[in-house]
């Protein structure tokens, strides 16, 4: 039996495994994740819509199952990519932060290993990171921007879709514990 | 408060970091300012990883695009090549034009300043005898050429028709050859001399000439007309060598008709004597004008006071002189003045030598 029948939904040991990184492999895989977003899409214009740092921040979480440092990773990466935005810094700091929360926290109850699985976590979280971003810059700025809902539900399923041989690349750097 | 903020951990974390955040956004908005900190360090981190990804990018893409480049440069390479190649001929071809186009018309300035009569020819080929100097002309019996003739250049002599192949070709033998022969004149000292081929060099040497006889370098030498086959007047060469022999002198020239190569040449059908050039040949190495005419030969003024020296009383009588006869110092061609007029005549006719002057006191 594959793991798609077998990991959604399960409670067992699988959910309740802790999976840690080395320090310096998180730091590293955060920071190529936004020289991503800042030099790829120079000359491979499309993929601007790939939300890199996102979906680390996502793996990370759910991996550590931990909302604190889902917490923190959240925090980090979303103040990283305020700080070399034109934006203030904060505003992907607040939805990172909330995303990397809930993540860990949706860990706790799933297996995320199942692929399924984080295809689902994938564009979920794409969604509502970019729903609540809107959300911030209306309410805390007082932008008027407009939300694309067909847009942003198409672009959540292409990062849904590179989320799943990403976390399964990933996986390569975890420490079992 | 302990239990609670235990049980409420991660909750309480959660808004305390989403409180900091707010707190920094709503200082950022009211300020109207930035937290360059958060920037500068997020930059510094940032950027030395952007260069090396975009060092990658560039090196790969230059490679790749250099690679499906090189595909065409081979054939484009090869095409420009043989573009040069036919440019180049036609280069070449265009300059040979141009240079005949000015032989041909150095010809034709030449004939027509020439009381003789010519023929134009090109030389086409030269003999398969290794030893003769013997070329081919494409001018035959149907334009008046016969044997004996002479041939020559604007320049010089250079042979004479030996034979006519029907009416368009003929053989000339060059005056290097071992076999020709011609009698000859030295400009300076009209020294008669016979002009013969040196074998197995392209020089010619004059024969016939006494030792006495005086023969300067560089001097040169025309024909003299005396062997019936080149009019007299026409340039031979310049003297190279010349010394003393046993008995003749040795004297060797340098061909003037020779020096510029051979493809055009021109064959004389009606010969006409021409005297001795006094001034060089055409061809001399040096162009010279001639001085203005108005200012040829500056002479000294005088010295308003004081006494003049016997050299300024010549020289005002030689400029004198000059101006009576109309006759400019230094103008060539012209000959010198006649300096036995009589400065004090009223007419030609009365103008008689002048009695020497009495002899001057010698100066103490």
């Amino acid at each position: 039996m594959n793991d798609y029948v077998e990991g959604f939904p399960e409670v067992g040991r699988k959910k309740e495994r802790i999976f840690k990184f080395k320090a310096l492999a998180i730091v590293a895989i955060a920071l190529a994740a936004i020289v991503f977003q800042v030099a790829v899409p120079r000359f491979v214009s499309y993929l601007s819509y790939l939300d890199l740092p996102l979906l680390v921040t996502v793996y990370f979480s759910v991996m550590r199952r931990s909302p604190i440092a889902g917490v923190l990773f959240g925090a980090s990466i979303g103040l990283a990519q305020d700080s070399l935005s034109r934006g203030y810094l904060g505003m992907y700091g607040i939805v990172k932060t909330l995303v990397g929360y809930f993540a860990a926290s949706v860990s706790q109850r799933f297996d995320v290993e199942n692929s399924m699985v984080r295809f689902v976590l994938g564009f979920f979280f794409y969604f509502f990171h970019q729903f609540f971003y809107w959300v911030l810059k209306r309410a805390l700025l007082g932008e008027s921007v407009d939300f694309d809902l067909e847009q942003t539900l198409v672009v959540a399923v292409l990062n849904a879709v590179v989320a799943v041989p990403l976390f399964r690349t990933l996986d390569r750097l975890k420490i079992t514990s | 408060m302990e239990l609670l903020l235990n049980r409420y951990r991660n909750l309480t974390v959660l808004l305390l970091a989403i409180l900091a955040q707010l707190v920094l956004l709503a200082y950022q908005v009211k300020s109207n300012g930035e937290v360059r900190l958060i920037r500068v360090w997020a930059v510094t981190a940032v950027t030395p990883l952007a260069r090396m990804v975009e060092a990658s990018r560039s090196s790969v893409s230059h490679f790749f695009s250099d690679y499906f480049v090189l595909l065409d440069v081979r054939e484009e390479n090869k095409r420009l090549k043989g573009d040069l190649d036919r440019v180049s001929m036609d280069n070449h071809d265009l300059r040979t034009e141009l240079d005949t186009a000015d032989r041909a018309q150095a010809l034709v300035i030449f004939t027509q300043h020439s009381p003789s009569k010519y023929v134009a020819a090109h030389i086409i080929g030269n003999t398969t005898d290794s030893g003769a100097k013997v070329v081919y002309v494409d001018r035959g019996s149907s334009s008046g050429v016969k044997k004996g003739m002479a041939v020559e250049t604007p320049a010089g002599i250079v042979g004479k028709v030996v034979n006519v192949y029907g009416p368009v070709a003929s053989m000339v033998l060059l005056i290097t050859d071992s076999n020709f022969a011609a009698g000859v004149i030295s400009q300076n000292h009209r020294v008669h001399g016979t002009l013969k081929g040196d074998e197995g060099r392209s020089i010619v040497k004059i024969d016939d000439v006494q030792n006495e006889q005086t023969v300067d370098a560089d001097e040169w030498f025309y024909t003299s007309g005396e062997d019936g086959i080149f009019p007299k007047g026409l340039p031979v060469g310049q003297v190279t060598t010349v010394r003393a022999g046993k008995a003749r002198k040795e004297i060797y020239l340098a061909p003037s008709g020779l020096q510029n190569g051979l493809e055009e040449v021109l064959i004389i059908i009606e010969g006409v004597h021409a005297p001795i050039p006094d001034m060089p040949a055409a061809n001399q190495p040096v162009q010279l004008l001639a001085p203005p005419a108005d200012s040829a030969m500056p002479a000294p003024v005088p010295a308003q006071a004081g006494p003049m020296s016997d050299a300024d009383r010549v020289i005002d009588k030689y400029r004198r002189i000059g101006d009576a006869q109309k006759h400019v110092y230094g103008d060539r061609g012209t000959g010198a003045p006649d300096y036995n007029i009589n400065l004090n005549a009223k007419s030609p006719e009365a103008a008689k030598p002048a009695a020497p002057a009495a002899p001057k006191p010698p100066n103490p």
